[in-house]
């Protein structure tokens, strides 16, 4: 049974493959059974819901797009996409975690890594054993990760590891972290691994977004890290870039799910609440929110459908995953907004998911790459000048 | 191992059913359809009983109806099943001529026992589990909430009026799946992306009679609203007597 049946407007479904149909309907449907019934509880204890990572791992949605030696399912980027978009349909938080073992951690490993380490750790990544994080952001170097003063020298062995990372998503639950530190002025990928003397990762408390998911500092105090966990094709700031763009990819996709989640709940309650005479749906400041609402969701539903082919047919630039980040993400907020003023005060309850979707996508907007920063990417690109160095 | 599933292609529970112009049909507009929840029970049921059989056992999914039945064939084989077979026949069955065209099939294979759901919660005739079994000549039992198998004998719960039947019976046996029999796993997306390479074979369905005539569909009559007798103790009284009285339920 699926209470949510999404938010079809144009007749999407009819541009997906039977195979991106089950795909979706399968994440919807664990989303509506495992995730929706808990997931208030969670936020508002400010706990992930670790007893989900067994459920996620064994329906198969850790490093799904991955070859199935490495326990992937060899699934394309639109499938990947649908999956984001359900997984946030629940919450950021969710689809955070899965986005970060996925195209975080499993892809650089994937990509970057030795045979070993891609025996190694991709298996236990997809069953969900271990857990991974990935450390670029550091408390002064946020939209500028080239300026990062985490570094590591070389030492017999190995490497001596110090500096410090923040706001990193799965830091403190995880087993393994892809950290991204300067060998000689150069960005290369590390593999630290948890109880390695030296490395801590306290949580950080506090926040009033992704209460549902774990987001650390990682502390690196002399960490001796041995060569062989030293990804070997990592070569400069490009490879952590790859990295963001395959996350900034998913969440173009994910906080579509957000705004259906938004949507749905305003819609329902706009028809059953009823002020003065008639339900507020009758009236039309509601409907022109209703409508500005459908009207955004359709709109990021087709760019994302053909960033997706255009990703799996490999004409895909990463400006274009900027602006699709961009703008799905601002207006996912808008929507969150939006559908607050139709809840009126009940909107602030967690009766509703629409307070705890709004105050994800502040984070959302923000992490993956700022929208400023994706106008002066897409900017730079059009117009042939860089508005940053 | 050789065992059958048999399923069927139902609206999503949670659909507001809506009569179609004709008095006869539901109006399928915007109707989703799924695996007919009972069926999952039974798909659950033959993977763990062929996990447990292990060596070659196999799992076939038949299905009487239109084209888009496969949907439901294939979500059953992305959880794990082998491969499905498509009883065609555009126009709508009843049970017995359903029961019919799966027989005719069945007999044609050596199933050692066939699971279904113990309904379908489109028309609700629980029928079809018990005419598959007369017409196969096998054993039967159906609202089944328990199974193990011993030798070549299975011993069945049922689930009866205000408590529960164990039964013994031998295969080869139809089973009807209650819920409550097991937890039916997700499919997995490597069991979606594996399913398309199965094979789901299309043949007509065996021809039959159907028996029973749908002459009328009509929704229940709209609920009243409630009536508001007082809001302190002093509504007690009143509301006692309208229970026992009007509503009769005390």
């Amino acid at each position: 049974m699926n209470n949510f049946n999404g938010v079809d407007y144009f007749n999407i479904r009819s541009l997906l493959s039977e195979e991106e149909l089950m795909i979706r309907d399968l994440v919807r449907e664990f989303v509506s059974e495992e995730v929706i019934p808990i997931i208030e509880e969670y936020n508002r204890e400010g706990k992930f819901p670790l007893h989900l990572v067994p459920k996620i791992a064994e329906i198969g949605l850790l490093g799904s797009t991955l070859p199935s030696k490495y326990g992937g399912a060899e699934m394309n980027n639109v499938a990947y996409g649908l999956v984001m978009q359900e997984l946030e349909r629940g919450d950021s938080g969710i689809r955070s975690f899965v986005s970060v073992q996925s195209g975080l951690v499993m892809y650089p490993i994937y990509s970057f890594g030795s045979d070993e380490q891609k025996e190694k750790w991709l298996p236990q990544l997809a069953k969900g054993e271990r857990v991974g994080c990935f450390g670029l952001t550091e408390p002064d170097y946020g939209s500028n990760p080239g300026g990062m003063v985490t570094k590591v020298e070389k030492v017999d062995g190995g490497y001596k590891l110090n500096g410090a990372k923040m706001w990193i998503t799965n830091g403190t639950i995880a087993d393994v972290a892809v950290v991204w530190a300067k060998l000689k002025g150069v960005v290369k990928g590390f593999l630290v691994e948890k109880g390695m003397k030296g490395f801590s990762a306290p949580e950080m408390k506090g926040k009033h977004s992704l209460r549902a998911s774990v987001t650390s500092e990682l502390v690196f105090e002399d960490v001796f890290v041995p060569e062989e966990n030293l990804l070997p094709k990592t070569e400069g700031l490009k490879n952590p870039l790859m990295c963001l763009n395959q996350a900034r990819y998913g969440i173009a996709w994910g906080v579509v799910g957000s705004m259906m989640a938004c949507y749905d709940a305003a819609l329902n309650y706009a028809k059953s609440r009823v002020q003065f005479s008639k339900p507020i749906a009758a009236y039309q400041m509601t409907q022109e929110k209703l409508v500005y609402m459908l009207t955004e969701i359709t709109k990021a539903q087709l760019l994302n459908i053909q960033l997706g082919r255009m990703k799996d047919n490999g004409t895909l630039k990463h400006t274009h995953v900027s602006l699709a980040k961009r703008n799905n993400c601002e207006k996912a907020l808008d929507i969150a907004r939006v559908a607050r003023e139709i809840l009126g005060a009940n909107g602030i309850l967690d009766e509703y998911p629409v307070m705890r979707h709004s105050a994800n996508l502040e984070s959302v907007k923000t992490y993956e790459g700022t929208h400023e920063m994706h106008t002066l990417i897409i900017g730079e690109d059009i117009t042939g000048f860089a508005a940053f160095d | 191992m050789n065992i059958a599933v048999c399923v069927s292609h139902v609206p999503d529970t949670a659909t507001k059913i809506k009569i179609g112009d004709d008095n006869k049909t539901i109006n399928k507009a915007g109707v989703t359809y799924i695996i007919n929840p009972y069926d999952e029970f039974a798909v659950e049921e033959a993977l763990t009983w062929k996990e447990k059989a292990g060596g070659d056992s196999k799992i076939t999914i038949l299905s009487v109806g239109g084209d888009s039945n496969k949907e439901t064939i294939r979500k059953a084989l992305a959880m794990g099943a082998d491969d499905g077979i498509l009883l065609k026949d555009d126009n709508p069955r009843d049970s017995m001529g359903i029961a019919k065209a799966l027989s005719k099939e069945i007999k044609s294979h050596k199933f050692d026992v066939v699971f279904c759901g113990k309904q379908s919660v489109d028309y609700d005739a629980g029928a079809v589990p018990q005419m598959l079994a007369e017409f196969l000549d096998y054993s039967c039992a159906t609202v089944v909430v328990a199974l193990k198998m011993d030798g070549n004998k299975i011993i069945a719960e049922r689930e009866v009026e205000g408590g529960r039947e164990v039964v013994e019976l031998e295969l080869p046996a139809v089973i009807g799946a209650q819920k409550g029999l097991n937890e039916p796993r997700y499919a997995s997306l490597k069991g979606i992306m594996s399913a398309k390479k199965k094979t789901i074979e299309e043949k007509p369905a065996a021809q039959a009679e159907n028996l029973s005539e749908i002459i009328k569909m009509y929704s229940p009559p709209a609920k009243q609203s409630g009536r508001i007798l007082g809001t302190d103790a002093s509504a007690v009284p009143e509301l006692v007597r309208l229970l026992r009285e009007e509503a009769k339920v005390i």
